[in-house]
């Protein structure tokens, strides 16, 4: 607080601890973690590695557990992802983390030929997806959908919330491939509890039903689509809210059927507007030629400032306001 | 001549074998009327002594829990393997007639979903390593006593990844992890040692934390001492054996030829490789 901003803009979500939680929403603590101890309880076969990110990827918990289950590979992505598909290769199912700028930039040809190319279970789980850290371009992982798109064989998960991540992580260990989920960490808010969830690798799920837009969101712009339609609601604007939190494989069908339902299409993602959820389901619509008027909401296609997630979230368009203040203006077109 | 008595397929002397592979290795390449068949020359030595004296292997069994792991990261070196690979029984001879044709289960940078006895998808070079590291975790992991061996090129020591690996395999204290350097001095651009060199390489690796010795790769009895210290050491260190090859070694008039990563051979010339190989037939 030295810089004296007053009351104006209370900057408490600092660029150090990227976390959703200070939105006054109810969290669950680190949700990737026990859900793996949990689970690991259960199956011996689990195997835990990092790559110098165990606390911040909240692996540590399993560290804990599982202390000669749990590997460490220093801070080395590329070892990380090679040393995985040799734990898989001998029957084990690994679960690495890192970052998913580390992941998707660096550790890309060995997730690519040594784990993809062979179909082989290894488990990649990423933190700071998209802009959920306000420390700049080195660890936004504004682009790591697109990059990854492209790569026969992965799943690619973005999950909304604590409650889809937990039941997320028995699915992930149970499919026989390999597996990219974008990982929420530390303290993540709750918000599919009170929607009967229940996750399942390649189905997308309607929340909220609504006549005038249908958002299609992923990952926690889910959870902004959702506040947005409330508030939308308030001046009589119906929206719906397709969470699609398996961005490959596409749940096609469940898609075709609710755009073919509304006329404007918005789709929500927490990911550079090139080569995320939004081209994929452009691409689909045109190929079956529904076309319902699309827009993206996005993050811009350039690198990103550093600074507190609020601010960020205001400035490139991901906080709720922005969905509102966006969707009633194209609803005006 | 270097029998190998407590191997179960020690009945036939290792410089035999590696006749074998080379034999095997030129018909292959003729079949494409190209191939590398300068490192598989080269490198046959080093695959007589794994194969037939170093690994335990069930041949009608090549996914066998037990075996020792032989990773060939330098995945343009599958032709050397597959001649490997059909002497030790595991791939039939009449196959290598499909090396790098359509649909072979041949092809000619090795894969792992193609070939049975191929353990990695190689040929992204520097990849061996980090997965062999995994697989020997794996391995202590399971309480399974087997090895594993990377075979790498020279080339590979340029990589990052492959000094990753190295830090997390001393740290870990992989003690039944042995790495194989064929340094033959080429690769793609020229020799390696002008590309850029990777020397002094034994002590790069002793730095790193492993046991290296450094050998000629291609003296049978040299590489049989290598393989069974690194075997038998009691250090709980990786190994690793730094084996100084020559390209297109056995067929001299090749030997003599301008040394490159492509070797080339005009199409009469398979004939009097294979015919040159034969002359030299050990006992």
């Amino acid at each position: 607080m030295s810089r004296g901003t007053g009351k104006a803009v209370r900057r408490t979500t600092s660029a150090m601890i990227a976390s959703l939680d200070a939105e006054g929403r109810e969290t669950r603590e680190a949700p990737f973690g026990h859900a793996l101890v949990a689970l690991a309880r259960e199956r011996e076969e689990i195997v835990g590695l990092t790559a110098d990110l165990a606390k911040y990827t909240d692996l540590h918990l399993f560290a804990e557990a599982f202390p000669e289950r749990f590997f460490q590979m220093g801070m080395a992505e590329q070892a990380l992802i090679g040393a995985a598909a040799g734990f898989a290769r001998e029957g084990l199912v690994p679960f690495a983390t890192t970052y998913a700028v580390f992941a998707s930039r660096r550790a890309y040809d060995f997730l690519c030929l040594a784990v993809a190319e062979e179909g082989l279970p290894v488990k990649l789980i990423c933190a700071l997806p998209g802009l959920t850290t306000g420390y700049g371009p080195s660890h936004q992982a504004t682009e790591d959908i697109a990059i990854f798109r492209g790569l026969p064989g992965l799943v690619i998960l973005d999950p909304c919330d604590a409650v889809e991540i937990e039941q997320a992580v028995p699915a992930i260990a149970a499919h026989p491939g390999p597996v990219y989920m974008r990982l929420l960490r530390g303290r993540v808010p709750v918000v599919l509890d009170r929607y009967d969830y229940r996750f399942e690798i390649g189905r997308a799920r309607l929340l909220r039903e609504g006549g005038d837009v249908l958002v299609i969101a992923t990952g926690f712009m889910t959870m902004r689509a959702l506040d947005a339609a409330a508030r939308l609601a308030e001046d009589g604007i119906e929206t719906a809210v397709l969470h699609l939190s398996t961005i490959k494989p596409l749940d096609t069908e469940t898609i075709l059927e609710q755009c073919r339902r509304h006329p404007l299409v918005v789709v929500a993602e927490n990911h550079s507007r090139i080569g995320g959820l939004g081209e994929a389901v452009a691409a689909l619509l045109l190929g079956e030629g529904i076309a319902p008027r699309f827009r993206q909401i996005a993050l811009p296609d350039a690198f990103l400032d550093a600074g507190a997630l609020p601010t960020l979230h205001a400035r490139y368009g991901l906080a709720v306001e922005a969905v509102v203040r966006r969707i009633r203006g194209w609803l005006e077109e | 001549m270097a029998r190998s008595g407590n191997h179960p397929r020690g009945n036939v002397s290792l410089e035999r074998r590696a006749w074998r592979i080379r034999r095997y290795a030129v018909r292959m390449a003729a079949v494409q009327g190209q191939g590398y068949i300068g490192q598989a020359l080269g490198v046959a030595d080093i695959l007589a002594v794994a194969w037939f004296h170093a690994l335990r292997y069930r041949p009608d069994d090549p996914a066998w829990e037990g075996r020792d792991r032989f990773l060939l990261s330098v995945g343009h070196y599958a032709i050397a393997l597959y001649a490997a690979l059909i002497e030790a029984g595991i791939l039939p001879e009449e196959e290598l007639e499909t090396y790098g044709c359509d649909d072979s289960r041949l092809p000619m940078s090795g894969m792992a979903s193609h070939t049975p006895g191929m353990e990695i998808s190689g040929g992204s070079l520097g990849q061996g390593l980090p997965i062999a590291v995994g697989m020997a975790l794996a391995l202590r992991h399971k309480r399974n006593p087997a090895f594993v061996h990377n075979l790498m090129s020279d080339g590979e020591l340029e990589e990052g990844a492959t000094w990753e690996a190295a830090m997390a395999a001393a740290h870990h204290r992989l003690e039944r992890l042995i790495c194989i350097v064929d340094f033959n001095d080429q690769q793609a651009d020229g020799r390696s040692r002008e590309v850029l060199s990777a020397e002094p390489v034994e002590e790069k690796w002793r730095a790193f934390g492993w046991h290296a010795q450094r050998v000629d790769g291609n003296d049978i009895a040299a590489l049989v001492a290598a393989f069974d210290r690194a075997r038998a050491l009691s250090e709980p260190r990786p190994r690793v054996i730094v084996c100084d090859t020559r390209m297109c070694r056995g067929v001299p008039f090749l030997e003599r030829r301008e040394i490159a990563h492509f070797v080339r051979v005009a199409p009469e010339e398979w004939e009097r490789a294979l015919a040159a190989l034969d002359r030299a037939e050990p006992a």
